[in-house]
C-alpha cells in the first residue's frame, strides 16, 4: 500500500534548532511519504513539536534542510487551541476562517469527522474530544495532501482516542494523504503506524514500529517493560473500536476484551 | 443631537457649534477605536494598548522639541513604540508584560521631563493628560475622520487575515497568512487610533475607548463582526452620553466619556439573560 518510491511529501534532513543558544533538536532527519503514517514519538521535551514546526516552516533550522514537494497543501492541527472568551466565534465561522471551502464542504466535513451536531456551537463551549475534531475538519478543509497533527488526542477520553486513531486511519485510507503526527501513546502508535522516529533532543532510532521497538535506544528511553509490554501488544490484538468506541473483533485467538476496553 | 440639547439650552450658536465640533470628533475616534479595540480584547492587549498610549506625551513633547507638530511628534512616537514593544519578548526572564509596564512609565516620565524643559512653549499637560475635546477645531475634526477612515478601510483589508492569526498563529501561518506582516500593519492601525483618540480622551485614558466599547459589545454579539460593529456603537453613545452630561454637570469632557462607556459596559454585563 505504501509507495516506497513516491516522492516524498515533506522532508527533514540533518533539522538542527537552537532557542536562545540552546540546541533543543540536532542532526534530524524524517521523510513523510503519500499514504504514509508517521509518527514521532519521544519524552517531553525531546523536541517532536519543534521538528514539526521546522518541517512546517514555522521556525527555521540554524542548520540542515526541509523540503517540501512543490505544490504541497498542508492540513495542520496544532497541539492546542486556545480562543479568549471574549471572542463570539462559531464552530461554523472557525471552519470558513481557514479559506475557501467549497459550500456545503464545511457540513459535510464535520460530519464526517463525527461532530456535525456542534456546528452552531461557540468554540468555548466544545469538549476535548469535539474540538479535536473540529480542528481535524478544519485542517481536511484544505484538501490536504498532507496531514500534521500534533497530539491529536490531548484532551481526549480514553474511548475517543482509540476512535479518533480510527479515524485518523480511515481519512488516510479514503482520502490518501500523508499523515505526519507526534503522539504520546506508545501502544497506539505502534499498533497503528507505518513508520516511528524516536525523537530525544536527536533522533535516537527510527524505522518500522515492530523494529524500533526492539531497538535498545528505544528501550533505553522507555524501559524494557514499555518495550515488552508493545511487543506483546504486537501479538495479541484480536479486535479494533468502531466509530463509537465498541469493541470490534477481528478473530484470532487473543485474550478477550470487554467493552469499554481501552488498550486498542 | 448635542447640538439640539444646546440650543434648548438657550445657549446660542457659539456653544452649538463647539459641542457640534466634539461630538463629531468623539464620533471619529468612536467609529475606529470600537472594532480595533475587538482585537485588543481579543488578543489581551489592553495593557500594550495602555503602554503604547504612555509614551504619547513624549511624542507630544519632541514634537515641539523639535520644532514639528505635536500631533507628527506623536504619530511617530507611537509607531516606533509599537514596534519595538510588538517585537519584544520577555528578557532576562521578565514577562512582556513587566516589560511593557516599565517601558510605559519610563517613556511617561520622560516626556514629562521633556515638557517641562520646553521654555518657550507652555504645554497644556492637562490637556495631553486627560484630554480637551472641547478645544478641537474643525480642521481637527477634519483630520481625525480622515484618520478614522484610512483605519477603518485598513482594518477591512485585514480583517480576515488578523482573525485568523488572532485565533491562532501558527494555523493561520500554515495556511498561508503572513502573520508577522498583519500583526505589524495591526500595530500601525493601533498607534494611529492612539494618536487619534488622546485628542479626546487624553493620554492616561485612551486605552479605555479601545477596551471598553468592545467588552462592552461582548454580551451582545454572535459575531466577530458584530461586536466590532456594537463596539462603534456603544463608543458612539458614550461620546453622545458624556458630552451630554459633560454640559449638563460641568464635567471634564474626556473622563465622563469614559464614565459614560464603563457604564455602558456594566448594563451589557447585567443585562437579563438572552433578552
Amino acid at each position: 500500500m505504501i509507495d516506497r518510491a513516491a516522492e516524498p511529501l515533506l522532508l527533514a534532513e540533518g533539522v538542527e534548532v537552537a532557542f536562545g543558544g540552546n540546541i533543543v533538536l540536532r542532526g534530524a532527519d524524517a521523510v513523510v511519504r503519500p499514504r504514509e503514517i508517521v509518527t514521532l514519538i519521544g519524552p517531553n521535551g525531546a523536541g517532536k513539536t519543534t521538528l514539526v514546526r521546522a518541517m512546517l516552516g514555522l521556525v527555521k533550522p540554524g542548520k540542515g534542510r526541509v523540503q517540501r514537494r512543490p505544490g504541497l497543501r498542508i492540513g495542520y492541527m496544532p497541539q492546542r487551541l486556545h480562543i479568549d472568551p471574549s471572542l463570539p466565534m462559531t464552530v461554523r465561522r472557525f471552519l470558513e476562517l481557514g479559506g475557501r471551502a467549497r459550500p456545503g464542504a464545511v457540513d459535510a466535513i464535520l460530519g464526517e469527522v463525527g461532530a456535525g451536531h456542534v456546528l452552531s456551537s461557540p468554540m468555548q463551549g466544545l469538549s476535548g474530544g469535539e474540538m479535536q475534531r473540529v480542528m481535524l475538519a478544519r485542517a481536511l478543509l484544505r484538501e490536504p495532501d498532507l496531514l500534521v497533527l500534533d497530539e491529536p488526542v490531548q484532551g481526549v477520553d480514553i474511548s475517543g482516542q482509540a476512535e479518533l486513531y480510527r479515524l485518523i486511519q480511515d481519512i488516510r485510507a479514503t482520502r490518501g494523504v500523508g499523515v505526519l503526527m507526534v503522539s504520546h501513546d506508545l501502544h497506539v502508535v505502534m499498533a497503528k503506524t507505518d513508520h516511528v522516529v524516536c525523537l530525544n533532543r536527536h533522533v535516537c532510532c527510527a524505522g518500522h514500529p515492530r523494529s524500533v521497538s526492539r531497538d535498545p535506544q528505544f528501550v533505553a528511553l522507555f524501559g524494557a517493560e514499555v518495550a515488552s509490554t508493545l511487543a506483546v501488544y504486537a501479538h495479541h490484538h484480536d479486535h479494533h473500536h468502531d466509530l463509537d468506541g465498541h469493541v470490534v473483533h477481528d478473530g484470532g485467538d487473543g485474550h478477550e476484551h470487554g467493552e469499554g476496553c481501552d488498550h486498542g | 443631537m448635542m447640538a439640539g440639547m444646546a440650543m434648548n439650552m438657550g445657549k446660542g450658536a457659539i456653544m452649538d457649534e463647539f459641542l457640534m465640533r466634539a461630538a463629531l470628533a468623539g464620533a471619529a475616534v468612536a467609529v475606529a477605536a470600537g472594532p480595533l479595540g475587538a482585537f485588543v480584547v481579543w488578543r489581551r492587549m489592553a495593557y500594550f494598548g495602555g503602554a503604547l498610549s504612555h509614551t504619547a506625551l513624549l511624542g507630544v513633547s519632541l514634537g515641539f522639541l523639535l520644532g514639528v507638530s505635536p500631533e507628527l511628534g506623536v504619530a511617530l512616537t507611537v509607531v516606533a513604540a509599537a514596534l519595538v514593544m510588538g517585537g519584544a519578548r520577555g528578557v532576562r526572564g521578565l514577562s512582556l508584560d513587566t516589560l511593557l509596564g516599565i517601558v510605559a512609565h519610563a517613556a511617561l516620565a520622560l516626556g514629562l521631563i521633556v515638557a517641562a524643559w520646553l521654555d518657550d512653549v507652555r504645554l497644556d499637560l492637562m490637556g495631553y493628560l486627560f484630554g480637551d475635546i472641547l478645544a478641537v477645531g474643525w480642521a481637527d475634526v477634519g483630520w481625525m475622520w480622515g484618520g478614522a477612515l484610512a483605519v477603518l478601510a485598513a482594518l477591512a483589508r485585514l480583517w480576515r487575515p488578523l482573525l485568523s492569526a488572532t485565533v491562532h498563529a501558527d494555523l493561520a501561518q500554515v495556511e498561508g497568512v503572513d502573520v508577522r506582516r498583519v500583526e505589524l500593519a495591526f500595530m500601525l492601525l493601533l498607534a494611529l487610533v492612539v494618536a487619534l483618540a488622546m485628542k479626546m480622551v487624553g493620554i492616561l485614558l485612551v486605552t479605555s475607548m479601545l477596551v471598553i466599547p468592545a467588552a462592552a459589545a461582548r454580551a451582545f454579539a454572535r459575531t466577530p463582526e458584530g461586536m466590532g460593529v456594537l463596539a462603534a456603537v456603544a463608543g458612539l453613545a458614550s461620546v453622545a452620553l458624556g458630552l451630554g452630561a459633560s454640559y449638563q454637570f460641568d464635567a471634564p469632557a474626556g473622563p465622563a466619556i469614559v464614565v459614560a462607556v464603563s457604564l455602558v459596559f456594566v448594563v451589557g454585563v447585567f443585562r437579563p439573560k438572552d433578552a
